[in-house]
């Protein structure tokens, strides 16, 4: 467990001492609270409207109509990000050549792969800690419900690992970052839209298909649903991504 | 301290060495010589536990290298070719993280930091990042990387490369010094530090072990003929001719780089000075100097690595 947490440290501070952890971060606000500002916008615009027509307050939902999709958006922007975020984590030690260090230091090489998940791993909950800002803004100008918010950061947090562990499968398998990133970012954008197809083909497989979708299993949450089969597809994906990349860890050693 | 026996790897279907053995005694400095692609980096790296051997047994301070890699690796200080260092770390802030990766205790990891700095005379640049750092710094960095947990073994893959000369003379002197502790295995292509910091020296070719001694071991045993250097003031043919008559003398040769200076190629065992100096001397030659060449390590190595077989 030391082992791990050094690890982890070093690839935090490695994080933030270099610029990728604030272009990262730039990146995702901007186009967060881009999207965000204009489902407020037009939250207001069609309570206006219906105040026009019907005289008299709307029974909208603040949570159904501005919480959910931008909770919606945070997934998908992270989704574009964390490739990124991931790509260097194996790929910088090939090139760099020191994996050395780690392959002779006393390490078990699953410590060495935990060690990096749990760095970017807390980047991640550094990221959905600070886009708290806007859900607490919510609070203070109406009052949303509170439990389909929580489930909702479980399901992104839970998603997002997902994500990170398939990077890190990404990134063991060659020492170029930039197709490290490419090889993620094909995988999540893949596992998305995968779902789109069920409409086309018929039992098992559209079950199937929507089974694997990231979208099916994220939607539940979102709406407030935890459900057990949500996260045993997240955590499943998660660790399945962590033993592909020590066996492929493993075997590039006696290449 | 280190027993390798019949260690052998393939890359694919090339053998990088073949039954490769060798012993290393407890203090013992260990050169390992051989032109590229020989097969050092490949031994030392599989020593390391960085990778491990297609078969064959290896062993350090009686843990197998195999069957208890976290043993070994606690036990052995690796310097790779290319020191593994992250250019956007400051020097401090390396070894701080090396430091807790090689498992040593917290609250030894401040003073083993600057011991080691201070042994590698790395603590002037402390705070500074390793990407800005010179090519030699850097190497005392990856030396000190080695040598922090204060190995049993250290494994040093061409630990002078790099350096400028006056660096590569306080390496060498760090080196000999840890033996007294330590127990050294270092390859190089740098001859004369094979001669001046090891005690027994490995040549590798292709794979294969082709020899195994001391340094002096190795000049003597490969030894055919000796060469006596002499310099005559007044060059004279009568003298070069009496000389090339002497029973015992191959060759006579003007050298190539001094003036009024000759070669002579002695068969082995034969003293021949006394002769040469008397004939020099009676036809009033003027002797100015006399000496006897030992082979050079270069003489041998090349032996070894061009010759089919050599003795190993």
């Amino acid at each position: 467990m030391k082992n791990i947490l050094a690890i982890a440290q070093k690839e935090v501070k490695t994080y933030f001492i270099s610029p990728i952890a604030y272009v990262v971060l730039t990146i995702f606000f901007v186009i967060y609270g881009f999207l965000t500002f204009n489902i407020l916008s037009y939250f207001n615009l069609q309570c206006m409207q219906y105040r026009q027509y019907n005289q008299g307050f709307p029974e909208f939902s603040i949570s159904q109509f501005v919480l959910e999709p931008s909770l919606h958006n945070m997934g998908f922007i992270f989704l574009l990000i964390a490739p990124f975020l991931t790509m260097r984590l194996f790929a910088e030690e090939s090139k760099g050549k020191t994996m050395d260090l780690l392959l002779t230091s006393p390490l078990y090489l699953f410590e060495i792969i935990l060690g990096k998940f749990l760095s970017v791993a807390f980047f991640l909950i550094i990221l959905l800690l600070i886009t708290f800002y806007f859900p607490a803004t919510l609070f203070v100008i109406a009052n949303p419900e509170l439990p389909p918010l929580f489930s909702g950061y479980l399901g992104i947090f839970l998603m997002g690992s997902a994500f990170l562990s398939i990077g890190i499968f990404a990134s063991s398998l060659t020492e170029n970052q930039i197709i490290a990133a490419v090889i993620t970012f094909g995988i999540l954008l893949f596992f998305w839209i995968v779902g789109w197809a069920s409409h086309m083909v018929g039992e098992p497989w559209s079950t199937v298909l929507k089974y694997l979708s990231f979208i099916e299993h994220n939607e539940r949450f979102i709406s407030g649903l935890i459900d057990t089969r949500d996260i045993v597809y997240y955590l499943s994906i998660t660790v399945f991504g962590l033993f592909l990349s020590h066996r492929v860890l493993e075997s590039r050693r006696w290449r | 301290m280190i027993k390798v026996e019949n260690l052998t790897k393939y890359y694919g279907n090339f053998p990088a060495i073949k039954e490769i053995n060798f012993e290393v005694q407890k203090g013992e400095v260990l050169g390992f010589l051989g032109p590229n692609g020989a097969g050092k980096t490949t031994t030392m790296r599989i020593l390391s536990g960085a990778m491990p051997a297609s078969y064959g047994k290896a062993s350090i301070a009686e843990y197998d290298v195999f069957e208890s890699p976290i043993e070994v690796k606690k036990r052995v200080g690796y310097l790779p070719e290319y020191p593994p260092l992250y250019r956007e770390m400051t020097v401090y802030g390396y070894l701080k993280y090396v430091a807790k990766i090689k498992n040593i205790p917290r609250k030894k990891i401040k003073d083993s930091i600057y011991s080691i700095m201070e042994k590698c005379s790395i603590n002037h640049v402390a705070k500074r990042l390793i990407g800005n750092l010179s090519k030699g710094y850097q190497q005392r960095v990856g030396l000190a990387q080695a040598l922090i947990h204060n190995p049993e073994v250290l494994i040093l893959d061409e630990p002078t490369i790099g350096l400028d000369p006056k660096q590569i003379i306080e390496i060498r002197a760090m080196i000999k010094g840890l033996a007294d502790e330590h127990t050294v295995i270092l390859s190089t292509h740098i001859l004369p530090e094979v001669a001046m910091t090891c005690n027994r020296v490995i040549i590798i070719n292709e794979g294969e072990l082709r020899a195994m001694d001391t340094y002096e071991g190795l000049s003597a045993g490969l030894r055919k003929s000796e060469v006596i250097k002499v310099g005559i003031k007044r060059e004279n043919e009568e003298i070069i001719k009496l000389i090339k008559g002497l029973d015992g003398v191959l060759k006579v040769d003007k050298d190539s780089e001094k003036e009024n200076s000759y070669n002579i190629e002695v068969k082995l065992g034969a003293d021949m000075r006394e002769e040469i100096a008397r004939i020099i001397v009676e036809n009033n030659g003027g002797l100015l100097e006399m000496q006897t060449v030992s082979l050079s390590l270069e003489d041998v190595f090349l032996q070894l690595t061009t010759e089919e077989g050599g003795s190993a």
